[in-house]
């Protein structure tokens, strides 16, 4: 099953629902997903490189090359590919502007 | 709980080695603590999905679900008996006088032991082609772990590249589960690979799957290829240029490259607790020194892929080995070694056939275009690895202060054997003279804040 974004559900899409905020947007994934599948469901990234001008999804999905941190709207960041999404988060894929 | 008297054994990492030497420590009478970067044990190749995941073992992990499934559930069984202490979730960030600098959920501990057993694997070993910072370029083993832990593929067209089993494993998986798997491009060609044949032959079955699955990949294999560049678009990957066996020029379309060179051993805890490496001309990486049961001076054992690149079921013998020497210097009754060192020969010869015939594109990386990025952290470009191996010298660390690579935040993990590479070629010596990049705590980023006690 293709989704907008990156992905392709190839199996285990009986699952829950779980609804999150990106960027102020509401999106859409499945209770048991990485916030890294959960967004490249309905994105074709997760955030910008800082030392180049092509976007990032993601590199090993082991937790080995901090290519996928992303940001929290309260301010924390997290590695996408080694949290689980939850119902309810707020997530960004840039820094919030009040950022220090 | 163990009591006082009873020594403290710590495992890091709970893949095949970490779950056997657990087991091996519980059956003598210890409580080990097992530290695991995963929410449920069972580490990478034998990685398990999130709890309400459907898929039979069959399904996830083929060939190899009875090995996975009794491994699994023998830790799952200790740790409901509270038999061992399962820190799931958790790094060790740092190793220092005795304790481990464990970041959790809860924030940052410090755990003191007598012993130390490092299962830490292994991840990709990765060589960079030209575009290889842009999305939707992952390791095989991402495409691996996205598959078997999420049930997604990770692009809708797919072009896999490298070399080494893990190439057309995940190939023949990623079929099976109905991706669109448009090529397996193998940069080794056939010559080589029969170079390997007399240690493969060590273990025929294993080779005949193998050539099982490789056949399942009909006309999408290629053999012997050269990786020229990725092509992206605003969105991520768009192609893959590629020469095939016989020179002539290839494009495939595709919005998902997976790549990777086997493995590359994690060995950022053994160098923090002091381990002397080696340079093993045969993996071409630097591998921590331990002798035959694992054991690295100072209480400090070391089992599985990183220590020596046999795989799974290596893996497996290598942790009831380095437990055994483990029990045994602490003065315990140790399980009898000689079988298991025995196998563990046949296995490496089987590895080492593997390392011929799949070996290290040292000339493809020798070759890359000055644009092209090495370190994929800060797109450190191969012209400044070779502008800090001209201004200063031919050595590891010297390069990495002048250019940054290797001081980006995987910390070197993907980038440091093809900087060692480049530097050698610039300085016309060979990769073990150039040495390796230091490793630094913490081993992975963490939050200021953990670091800060509140009094």
């Amino acid at each position: 099953m293709s989704t907008a974004g990156r992905i392709v559900r190839l199996a285990e899409r009986n699952r829950a629902e779980v609804r999150f905020v990106l960027d102020g947007q509401m999106r859409s994934a499945l209770a048991g997903d990485t916030v890294l599948t959960a967004m490249l469901a309905s994105g074709h990234a997760l955030r910008c490189s800082e030392f180049g001008p092509e976007p990032r999804a993601g590199f090993c999905l082991m937790g080995a090359c901090q290519d996928c941190w992303i940001w929290q709207e309260e301010g924390p960041r997290l590695r996408a590919c080694s949290t689980p999404i939850v119902e309810g988060m707020r997530l960004r894929t840039t820094p919030s502007e009040s950022w220090p | 709980m163990s009591d006082a008297s009873t020594p403290k054994v710590v495992i890091v990492g709970a893949g095949p080695a970490g779950i056997r030497a657990a087991a091996t420590l519980v059956e003598a009478g210890l409580h080990p603590m097992v530290i695991d970067e995963g929410h449920r044990a069972g580490g990478q190749i034998y990685r398990r999905p999130p709890a309400g995941f459907v898929r039979t073992p069959e399904q996830l992990y083929g060939s190899e679900a009875g090995k996975a499934g009794a491994l699994h559930a023998l830790f799952d069984r200790l740790a409901e008996e509270g038999r061992l202490t399962h820190r799931a979730g958790s790094s060790v960030i740092a190793m220092r006088d005795g304790q481990l600098h464990v970041l959790g959920e809860g924030g940052l501990e410090l755990v003191s032991y007598d012993s130390v057993i490092l299962a830490t694997g292994a991840s990709d070993r990765v060589a960079p082609i030209p575009g290889w910072q842009n999305a939707g370029v992952y390791s095989l083993g991402a495409a691996q772990i996205a598959l078997k832990a999420q049930g997604v593929a990770l692009g809708r067209r797919i072009v896999l590249a490298g070399s080494g089993p893990l190439l057309t494993l995940v190939g023949a998986q990623l079929l099976k589960a109905g991706a669109d798997v448009a090529a397996v491009l193998d940069t080794s060609s056939w010559r080589q690979q029969i170079r390997g044949f007399s240690g493969l032959a060590a273990r025929p079955l294993v080779a005949l799957r193998g050539l099982t699955l490789r056949a399942k990949l009909g006309r999408r294999y290629h053999a012997g290829v050269t990786l020229e560049r990725i092509e992206a678009d605003g969105q991520g990957v768009a192609a893959l240029r590629w020469r095939d066996a016989g020179g002539r020029q290839q494009h495939t379309p595709c919005d998902m490259i997976g790549m990777g060179w086997h493995l590359r051993a994690e060995t950022h805890l053994a160098d923090l607790v002091g381990c002397t490496f080696i340079y093993d001309e045969q993996w071409q990486q630097w591998l921590p020194k331990a002798d035959e049961m694992g054991r690295a001076g100072n209480g400090v054992y070391l089992a599985g892929d990183g220590v020596r690149l046999l795989g799974a079921d290596g893996a497996e013998i290598a942790g009831r080995l380095a437990a055994a020497a483990c029990l045994s210097d602490l003065g315990y009754r140790a399980p009898p070694a000689s079988a298991d060192l025995r196998k563990l020969e046949r296995l490496d010869l089987f590895a080492r056939g593997l390392a011929r015939a799949f070996p290290w594109p040292a000339a493809m990386v020798r070759a890359l275009p000055g644009d092209a990025v090495v370190c994929r952290c800060e797109n450190v470009t191969v012209a400044a690895v070779h502008e800090g191996a001209d201004f200063g010298s031919s050595e590891a660390n010297r390069v990495k202060s002048l250019s940054r690579v290797g001081m980006g935040r995987c910390q070197g993990r993907y980038c440091q054997l093809a900087a060692v590479e480049l530097v050698a070629a610039r300085a016309g010596c060979s990769p073990d003279a150039v040495g390796r990049f230091r490793g630094q705590a913490p081993v992975r980023p963490a939050p200021v804040g953990a670091f800060l006690r509140e009094y």
